[in-house]
């Protein structure tokens, strides 16, 4: 047996496959939730119905998504550049961090809501920058391989906001639970819809997403970063200056994924915990996988992801099913989805 | 000072390090099988959080604790083979697919648990492997407790590391090994097939990993929770750099990185007024600082990361 | 004699293209034949089908009256066929020992015999002269010894047939001489070789029959001593090949001056003390083995590389370093390797056209590209320079290697650069298309530009050269007048033996100054 490349992958291909992967990925999901003994097509209607049959489940769905945007456009603007960012988590935490902290700022209360608003918004996206500047500096100076920095800077900066929240921007308040002291009202993102988590900060997702994509087909960074990524040898020979470029992919990813810690901070939580974030930084990179890296399509892929995580938590308090499901689910999207890339490039051959 | 040599001197200490060392030995000579074969391989994270899960539940359900590392070892192969599959035949990306295999591999784990054991709130615990003194030897003292009363996975771990390194460097599969990690039309060329040796090998090493996340669960501690490998996983990947894929290499990292782990948890006791946070970001950082250094001066397999296609150059 | 090889009816095809066509070619105990045919021919194909890389749509190998099954190596090793590659399939961070040793022994067996390989190994090395140091790194080898070993791999495998893929293109004449002394010594021996070339001079020098292979096809067989270099030259193009005719040169003012500079390269590719002057309507030819610097060489003048000493100097002004700055000093740089650096082959025909040029106020305004001027610019290329098969917006991967290599010189010369570096300009291309890239070389001397040739093609230097280095070892030779250059002299300065091209180059100056 053996592939060739397609010359040409067909349009109806292209767009069948990803829709094949998820298929295949619900049916492996299927027939894990079939051995807890539930009634597999009874657990698909219940997360379709928790996580958009309501309003409460659409709200709840979009608000999970805000984060999810965010932190599949910062995997995504890394990856087309070839810089493997796996430390979302931490930036993430980082960027909801510095919110917190930047509360403690003498005057912010007392500042108007919107410049109080973008003063946060900056923080946190700056803090998520320099979280990732390090390894895009080691890697720059000594050829390190930031993969494994950046994933084991992960558990430096989740035990960094352990640290701060006991120690230093602990609040008195919270009878002895580490938390962060609360981000001041006028810092809080506005409420979308009545009654429900539903945030502005989605609205800064979408807005970024947009921005992202303008950046990447429009401008010369963009065109820089994506021939850094696709051969570095042809784009330095084309003049790309690829250490400057890389330092600013990672700026606009870490920044990215710091913006999305601030937002969630802002606009649901209030204050910072270590259990923040269930793995945003790390489903981050399987939806810009699922979005083949295009910032439009990690729109669609943070809302698939958001249905799923949403609607299984229903689900799971309604059949028993244990909601790690929607983990394995979106995990298995993951590597369905590559493999259906794979088949859209290659055709198999005896 | 004196706070420190009191540690420096104590068995206690010393006792620890082994036992910390053994799941960074067998997950590094893991990945140090799989990478010096071409492929990298980040689904050890998963694998290990699935290793430890299997184990637990093979034992928890009834099960000889070596049956729990043999199941271990059997499911970190089947991981091993399925990252196999997609990188090796089909040529995708590693890092991803890795990452893939990781987050599959430690949702799965999680949900079989939460399957077998719906609510509980402290996890069920089993009995672990006990401390097996090798007689005469565990008699000698200091050395004795150190080096000579430890669980068996421990001596597994030990003889492993031996036997890589026989193999790697005086059997004729462990050269056809080492070749396809550096030159895989070379060994194509010699009729060997790469792509099974590549499959193989990753399989192998994957089963590693499994063992490396049971004996946390059988023998480091006597239960399972999610979360529980902390980034052990990625640890094991920056060792082997510090090992220069090298075995015996891997072995000294291991126990150095473990020595560390076990001094700066004497010390988050001892002294008073630092956040015990920062001692326990020092093993990442250790870990940063070891793949800076040695990324300087490793002669990184030269193959590594390149898909091999039959009749591509 | 005994027919150790014979192939019948050997037919190859890869999607359109028809690799191989009803090939059939014997080989004889003792004989040396050479497989002679252009890039593309189907050489390389045909004897991957005989190793077993690949599997043939159609035909059988026979080796001793055997048929060998089809794609499988291990079972054309078993019979004794042994294949030297031309890109050597060594692992660089293992010993020689470990190379040759690979695959020899039951992969299951519980320990190798490693002292029993060694005295194998130099038992070899003695009866046959291939010297090498079985516990050497490979990476520490020169590539004549790489090439050792890879013969040395063969014969520990006892083959009895040995192919050769373009033996030479990394050796220097003389090496090259004493391999096909090796190759003679082999064939008394009782060994069959088959070497495959493009070169007419060693084909003739070293064979005893030629088999020819056009467009997949056989096209003739000749014994060595009944045919010439004409008639092979003619059956291996299939017409007469016209090189354009060049006016002579009007050197004017000098453009580009280099100046004692050196560079650290990877490896061997390290420059030292490099001086050369390029005027202005001249093109000045480097020639030289692969391998000793021409590589670095290329990326200094293009900008890509930094000299670590020494000065650049265009028109007199000192160079900055950097890609843009050998742009806006008037560079147009064709690269070594199309593929790997000349174009990015999932980016768009015109992203590829303008890239090289994008901080220019015509493509880009405030960080923002103007995508109108960059399609346009690229739409006027792909016709002014008949790029056949591209569209704007297509990605450039799907091009041939001709009309990308139109494609770059569309966009170098679009700019009218007063300097053109062309590396291995017609590497890879055939004939119609090396014409194209010749006739616009031509063209840009003519126009006044100073063009440096870097070209392991010594026909194709002498085409167009006026004067000529060799670069050895990261140190150019004196230059001689293309008009003193015959096939010797040229190798002689490629070796390093510099003292016939300073007598030369001395007289030349002579006569420069005296007019």
């Amino acid at each position: 047996m053996r592939f060739e490349r397609r010359e040409r992958p067909s349009a109806a291909l292209t767009l069948l496959a990803p829709l094949g992967a998820i298929g295949a990925a619900l049916a492996l999901a299927g027939a894990l939730i079939a051995t807890a003994g539930a009634n597999v097509a009874e657990a698909f209607g219940l997360i379709l119905q928790g996580a958009l049959g309501s309003r409460l489940g659409i709200t709840e769905t979009l608000t999970r998504a805000t984060p999810l945007i965010l932190t599949g456009l910062a995997a995504a603007v890394a990856f087309r550049a070839r810089l493997w960012n796996i430390g979302g988590e931490g930036q993430f935490y980082m960027g909801a961090l510095a919110v917190s902290a930047f509360g403690l700022v003498p005057g912010l209360a007392a500042a108007p809501a919107p410049v109080a608003v973008l003063a946060c918004l900056v923080a946190g996206a700056l803090a998520g920058m320099a979280l990732l500047l390090v390894p895009v500096t080691l890697k720059l100076r000594f050829g390190t391989d930031e993969v494994v920095t950046t994933l084991l800077l992960n558990f430096v900066a989740i035990l960094f906001v352990s640290m701060m929240i006991e120690g230093a921007l602990r609040d008195p308040l919270a009878f002895g639970w580490p938390q962060s002291v609360p981000v001041p009202d006028v810092a809080l993102l506005p409420q979308l819809v009545e009654r429900s988590r539903l945030h502005a900060g989605l609205l800064i997702a979408l807005a970024m997403a947009v921005a992202v994509w303008w950046l990447q087909e429009r401008t010369v960074f963009g065109m820089r970063a994506r021939a850094a990524g696709l051969n570095a040898r042809a784009a330095a020979f084309a003049g790309v200056p690829l250490g400057r470029t890389l330092v600013l992919v990672g700026c606009l990813s870490g920044g990215l994924a710091g913006l999305a810690g601030a937002i969630e901070v802002m606009g649901v939580k209030g204050y910072v915990t270590t259990d923040l974030s269930p793995n945003y930084g790390y489903s981050g990179i399987v939806i810009a996988m699922l979005a083949a890296l295009h910032p439009i399509g990690v729109i669609g892929a943070a809302l698939f992801s958001a249905v799923i995580f949403v609607g299984a938590d229903s689900m799971s308090r309604a059949l028993g099913v244990p909601s790690y499901i929607a983990d394995v689910t979106v995990a298995l999207s993951l590597l369905t989805m590559l493999v259906a890339l794979f088949l859209v490039q290659f055709r198999v051959r005896r | 000072m004196s706070v420190l040599l009191d540690i420096l001197a104590s068995v206690g200490l010393w006792e620890a390090v082994l036992r910390i060392a053994t799941p960074l030995i067998l997950g590094t000579l893991g990945v140090l099988l799989c990478e010096r074969v071409g492929v990298l391989n980040l689904g050890i994270e998963g694998i290990m959080a699935f290793g430890a899960m299997i184990g637990w539940l093979t034992v928890y359900s009834g099960g000889d604790l070596w049956a729990g590392i043999a199941a271990a070892a059997a499911c970190g192969a089947a991981f091993g083979l399925l990252h196999a599959l997609m990188t090796v035949p089909l040529g995708l990306s590693q890092h991803v697919t890795g990452l893939g295999i990781t987050l599959f591999a430690s949702s799965v784990a999680y949900y079989i648990f939460r399957l077998a054991v719906p609510t509980a709130s402290s996890p069920p615990t089993v009995e672990p492997f006990r401390p097996l003194p090798v007689p005469m030897l565990s008699d000698i003292p200091f050395f004795g407790p150190v080096l000579f009363t430890q669980t068996a996975p421990t001596y597994l771990a030990l003889v492993l590391v031996a036997i890589l390194a026989f193999v790697l460097y005086r059997t004729p599969l462990g050269l056809a090994i080492r070749m396809t990690g550096e030159n895989p039309h070379a060994v194509e060329a010699q009729g060997i097939d790469p792509i099974l040796v590549r499959i193989g090998t990753i399989m192998a090493g994957s089963a590693l990993m499994g063992v490396a996340g049971a004996f946390l669960t059988l023998a480091a501690f006597n239960s399972f929770f999610p979360t529980m490998v902390q980034g052990r996983g990625w640890i094991c990947i920056a060792l082997v750099v510090f090992a220069l894929w090298r075995p015996g290499r891997a072995l000294l990292g291991a126990v150095l990185f473990a020595f560390f782990d076990a001094f700066q948890l004497r010390l988050q006791t001892a002294v008073d007024g630092v956040p015990y946070q920062l001692f326990l970001m020092l093993p990442y950082l250790l870990s940063i600082l070891a793949l800076v250094v040695m990324a300087q001066r490793a002669r990184v397999p030269q193959a590594l990361m390149q898909p091999y296609r039959r009749g591509e150059r | 004699m005994t027919r150790v090889l014979e192939l019948s009816g050997i037919t190859k095809r890869f999607g359109a293209t028809l690799a191989n066509d009803a090939v059939s070619l014997h080989l004889e105990r003792g004989e040396i034949v050479a497989l002679l045919g252009e890039n593309g021919a189907g050489k390389t194909t045909l004897m991957s089908i005989l190793f077993g890389h690949y599997t043939a749509d159609a035909g059988t190998v026979r080796v001793e009256g055997e048929v060998l099954p089809p794609g499988h190596p291990r079972a054309a090793i078993r019979a004794g066929v042994g294949m030297v590659h031309q890109h050597f399939a060594l692992a660089a961070n293992l010993t020689v020992l470990d190379n040759v040793m690979t695959g020899t022994e039951p992969l299951w067996r519980l320990r190798s015999d490693r002292s029993g390989a060694r005295a194998r190994l130099a038992a070899l090395a003695e009866r046959f002269g291939l010297r090498v140091d079985p516990d050497a790194r490979v990476s520490d080898l020169s590539v004549g010894e790489r090439q050792r070993v890879e013969i040395l791999k063969a014969l520990y495998n006892d083959a009895s047939i040995l192919i050769l893929d373009e033996p030479t293109a990394v050796l220097t004449t003389q090496e090259a001489e004493r391999l096909f002394a090796t190759l003679r010594d082999m064939a008394a021996k009782g060994l069959s070789l088959i070497f495959i070339s493009h070169k007419l001079h060693e084909v003739m020098s070293a064979s005893d029959r030629v088999v020819v292979l056009r467009g997949g096809r056989v096209v003739a067989e000749r014994a060595t001593r009944e045919t010439s270099r004409e008639e092979l030259a003619e059956l291996m193009v299939g017409r007469a090949v016209d090189r354009p005719v060049r006016p002579p040169a009007t050197p004017g003012p000098v453009l580009l001056q280099a100046r004692d500079v050196a560079v650290a390269g990877k490896g061997g590719a390290s420059l030292k003390g490099v001086d050369f002057a390029l005027r202005a309507g001249e093109t000045l030819g480097i020639i030289g083995v692969s391998g000793n610097g021409q590589t670095t060489l290329a990326e200094v003048v293009s900008g890509v590389l930094a000299p670590a000493a020494g000065t650049l100097t265009v028109r007199g002004a000192p160079l900055a370093s950097g890609v843009r700055a050998a742009i806006a000093a008037g560079i147009g740089r064709i690269p070594e390797d199309r593929h790997a650096e000349g174009v990015l082959g999932d980016m768009t025909t015109w992203e590829n056209v303008v890239l090289e040029r994008i901080w220019s106020p015509e493509f880009s305004r405030r960080g923002v590209v103007r995508r109108g001027a960059a399609r346009a610019a690229a739409a006027r290329i792909l016709g002014d320079y008949d790029v056949r098969g591209a569209q704007v917006d297509g990605r450039v991967r799907l091009l041939s290697g001709g009309n990308m290599q139109k494609l770059i010189l569309g966009r170098v010369l679009e700019a009218a650069p007063d300097i053109l570096v062309a590396a291995q300009p017609s590497r890879g291309l055939d004939e119609g298309a090396i014409a194209g890239v010749h006739r616009r070389l031509i063209e840009a001397r003519a126009r006044g530009a100073g063009v440096l040739l870097i070209s392991e093609d010594l026909d194709e230097v002498i085409a167009l050269a006026d004067r000529i280095r060799a670069i050895v070892g990261g140190r150019l030779s004196p230059a001689i007048p293309a008009e003193r250059a015959d096939a010797r002299l040229l190798g002689l300065m490629m070796a390093g033996d510099w003292r016939a091209a300073e007598g030369i180059a001395a007289g030349a100056e002579g006569e420069a100054h005296a007019l």
